[in-house]
């Protein structure tokens, strides 16, 4: 398409006309209500749902909930996670849950907030938070560790436990006839 | 196997052959089929379903141990022909039989195809009776598949998905037996998820004949157990984790080292010894977790030892060698290695030289060394290598190529009978170079004083030893699952293998730089893919004239010779 460029008049061309109507524009506005967020010294309220930065979390027994099954690493598509699994030895620490990872670490530069971690998790141990803005010096420094991950991810409250069930049904089989346990 | 004609009549068989009907498809099954031990018996349904290209599931059953049948899993329905009152088959007025269906099911594992018979694999009465099975194996099973080793590459997961029910209708308390159960040295047991199919107790008992495992306890209560007061020990104990369907038996070694479904799976070979069996080596990322047995039924069935499988550690060792060195090298760079060694043998004299190859080398790369032999007039050997047999696969002779090495001329007939004589020569001083391919001849009686004498020096390896140290030129080389390759087995079976990992550093296939010194010191080029070296070597060698490359498949070829 071509744009015919109209031929211009005298008044048009001293651009004063055009001028006064972008004042009024910046005047209607400094005026008016105020809508700019003064970030980062005032900051958004995030909405519930939003999907921020994967962290690991505790449940409220300080169980890392986390059992190294490396389903997150498998699913996560830029391929953010690493789980660094436990290797054979018996860790008598780990209780009846057996597994837990020697570490863990996300690369939040490539971290595309997807979810899909979150939402694989059989352990319900890995949750998007509200974290949206990371910030670091180094590449190295956007690589978030374990410990980093579950100090970040806190605590979350599991209403099930299924292992600590596990747990309980099963010491309750060591005596005959077995202990009912609810 | 072969479709029959619609015309044929299904009890007018071939002679030898069985007609049968699978899911409506009539195809015609051998009469016989052999069994675990190879003895040809009636075959079975199970049998007669997998030549038709129908899946039945299965967990007892496995074809290289006797049939046990008590899992349940393959049940199918079937019918046979309907015999009148004369015990003639009764047939339809269009000549086809009439068929009478069984009232009840049957295994397909142990049950003889007969003929005419028709199996019915997928009615609503088998997938009832595979959901109920399922249902029954998964009552007291803990469902840990998040920390269960077994997850990937799980029976139970596998068939729960394609053949069970959506939810469990199981609301009691769930039956808990020990987990973390110490088998033995190298298995672990958790006789939760065990759905005891007795595979691991057969293999022990009927194949190594090492009666070690049993069940104990009755009922829910049921666990596989090692008999009181023993462990399971043997040198085949890790391929009871292969066999199990499920996660009961994992092997110590490769417990909670990576999930399976990360592991980039290479088809390969054992090195550990002269059998050569068939692995999957499982790597990721540059590392190896795990070898596994691949079945091939002329060498080692379904199965490898312990010992094979967990000789692996060693090449990531710390003192692997990763540039060329020496002490006439100045820089650690090929270009100069080659450069300098090239240079030094077209110095030397026949008859003042001696070639000592390892018998870990691939027969491509003993080619390469016959031809550089063969040039220069050196007398050749390899260093023997050899450990206790047993009766089922461990051979003594635990170099992986020493057949290679013989029919390619460069071990002595008797392996090593040269080394002494070398030895001799060199204290003498008759021979003044000696070359050192893969080995470390301190180690195998010639001393290092006496190789302190030598005018010329040169070895490689894939660890520092005591020979490269000493060495006026080494080179690095890799272990076979950082290069491809060809080793010919104890019964002249030749059989390639794949490159699973990288080399370190600068170290590279023996192939690699063997042909570039054949080339630089003969000045014949034999190309340096190991396609192009196994097409010289088949035009030379005789043993290996009948065989192409493409030809050893994932199999590989028995030699004529
Ligand atoms: S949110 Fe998506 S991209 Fe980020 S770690 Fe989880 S799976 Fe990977
Ligand atoms: S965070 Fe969840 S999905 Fe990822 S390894 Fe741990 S348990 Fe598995
Ligand atoms: S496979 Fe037939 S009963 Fe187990």
């Amino acid at each position: 398409m071509i744009a015919e460029r109209p031929t211009l008049k005298l008044v048009d061309r001293l651009y004063l006309t055009a001028a006064w109507n972008g004042f009024k524009v910046t005047l209607r506005h400094f005026l008016g209500r105020k809508v700019t967020m003064q970030y980062p010294e005032q900051r958004w309220a995030v909405p519930p749902g939003y999907r921020g930065a994967p962290y690991l979390v505790r449940d409220q027994t300080g169980r890392t909930k986390c059992v190294a099954c490396q389903l997150c690493e498998f699913i996560c598509p830029p391929r953010a996670i690493r789980v660094t699994p436990p290797g054979p030895a018996v860790d008598p620490s780990t209780g009846n849950v057996e597994k837990r990872p020697r570490q863990f670490e996300i690369n939040m530069l490539r971290c595309i907030y997807c979810g899909l971690c979150q939402e694989v998790c059989p352990e319900e141990a890995i949750f998007l938070m509200q974290d949206y803005s990371l910030t670091g010096c180094s590449r190295e420094e956007m690589v978030y560790d374990m410990e980093r991950l579950l100090a970040l991810g806190g605590v979350h409250h599991d209403h099930v436990r299924k292992w600590d069930r596990v747990r309980r049904e099963a010491a309750a089989q060591e005596t005959f006839p077995p202990n009912p346990i609810y | 196997m072969k479709q029959s004609q619609q015309s044929n009549d299904p009890l007018a068989a071939p002679p030898g052959m069985i007609s049968v009907t699978v899911d409506g498809r009539t195809v015609l099954v051998p009469r016989t089929m052999p069994d675990w031990q190879g003895r040809q018996v009636p075959t079975t349904m199970l049998q007669a379903c997998e030549l038709a290209g129908v899946t039945v599931p299965h967990y007892c059953y496995h074809p290289k141990l006797p049939v046990a049948g008590n899992c349940r899993m393959c049940l199918v329905e079937y019918g046979v022909p309907a015999l009148g009152p004369d015990r003639k088959p009764m047939r339809q007025p269009d000549g086809s039989l009439v068929i009478k269906k069984s009232p009840r099911p049957a295994i397909a594992c142990a049950t003889p195809v007969s003929p005419g018979m028709e199996i019915y694999t997928s009615t609503p009465t088998v997938k009832l009776m595979r959901q109920s099975v399922l249902e029954f194996l998964l009552i007291n099973h803990p469902l840990d598949c998040p920390i269960c080793d077994q997850a990937g590459e799980c029976k139970l997961q596998e068939y729960s998905v394609e053949y069970g029910r959506a939810s469990s209708r199981f609301v009691e308390t769930k039956v808990h037996k020990n987990k973390q159960v110490d088998l033995g040295p190298r298995i672990m047991l958790d006789q939760e998820r065990c759905i005891l199919c007795s595979r691991c107790i057969r293999f022990t008992r009927d194949v190594v004949g090492d009666d070690a495992l049993g069940i104990v306890n009755r009922g829910s209560y049921s666990a596989i157990a090692a008999y009181p007061g023993t462990t399971f020990d043997n040198n085949y104990t890790l391929n009871t984790a292969d066999i199990c369907p499920v996660g009961a038996l994992t092997s110590k070694d490769f417990r909670f080292q990576m999930r399976v479904w990360f592991l980039k799976e290479t088809m390969s070979l054992c090195a550990s010894c002269g059998t050569g069996c068939n692995i999957v080596i499982g790597s990721r990322e540059n590392r190896i977790y795990r070898f596994t047995p691949r079945q091939n039924d002329a060498v080692n069935s379904c199965w490898m030892c312990d010992y094979g499988r967990l000789n692996y550690r060693w090449i990531e060792r710390a003192d692997r060698l990763t540039n060329p060195g020496g002490t006439k090298l100045t820089k650690p760079d090929w270009e100069d290695a080659i450069n300098g060694i090239a240079a030094g043998l077209k110095q030397t004299i026949p008859g003042h030289i001696a070639i000592v190859a390892s018998a870990r080398l691939t027969n491509e790369e003993l080619y390469l060394v016959r031809r550089l032999a063969q040039f220069l007039g050196a007398p050749t050997d390899c260093a023997p290598r050899s450990g206790p047999a047993d009766n089922l696969l461990l051979c003594a002779d635990r170099n992986p190529n020493t057949k290679g090495a013989q029919l390619l001329g460069i071990a002595a007939s008797l392996p090593g009978a040269n080394l002494p004589v070398f030895a001799r020569l060199i204290r003498n001083g008759t021979i003044r170079s000696l070359l050192v391919f893969g080995e470390d001849v301190t180690r195998h009686g010639i001393a290092p004083e006496d190789l302190a004498r030598l005018d010329f020096l040169v070895a490689s390896d894939i660890h520092s030893n005591g020979t490269t140290m000493i060495s006026h030129y080494f080179l690095p080389g890799c272990a076979h699952v950082e290069k491809r390759g060809s080793f010919t087995n104890v019964h002249g079976r030749i059989q390639k293998f794949e490159k699973a990992v990288d080399p370190p550093g600068l170290a590279r296939p023996e192939l690699y730089w063997l042909s570039e010194l054949v080339c630089r010191v003969t000045g014949q080029s034999v190309g340096r893919t190991v396609e192009s070296v196994f097409e010289a070597m088949r035009a030379e060698v005789p043993a290996f004239r009948n065989i192409a490359w493409a030809d050893l498949e994932d199999h590989g070829v028995a030699t004529s010779v």
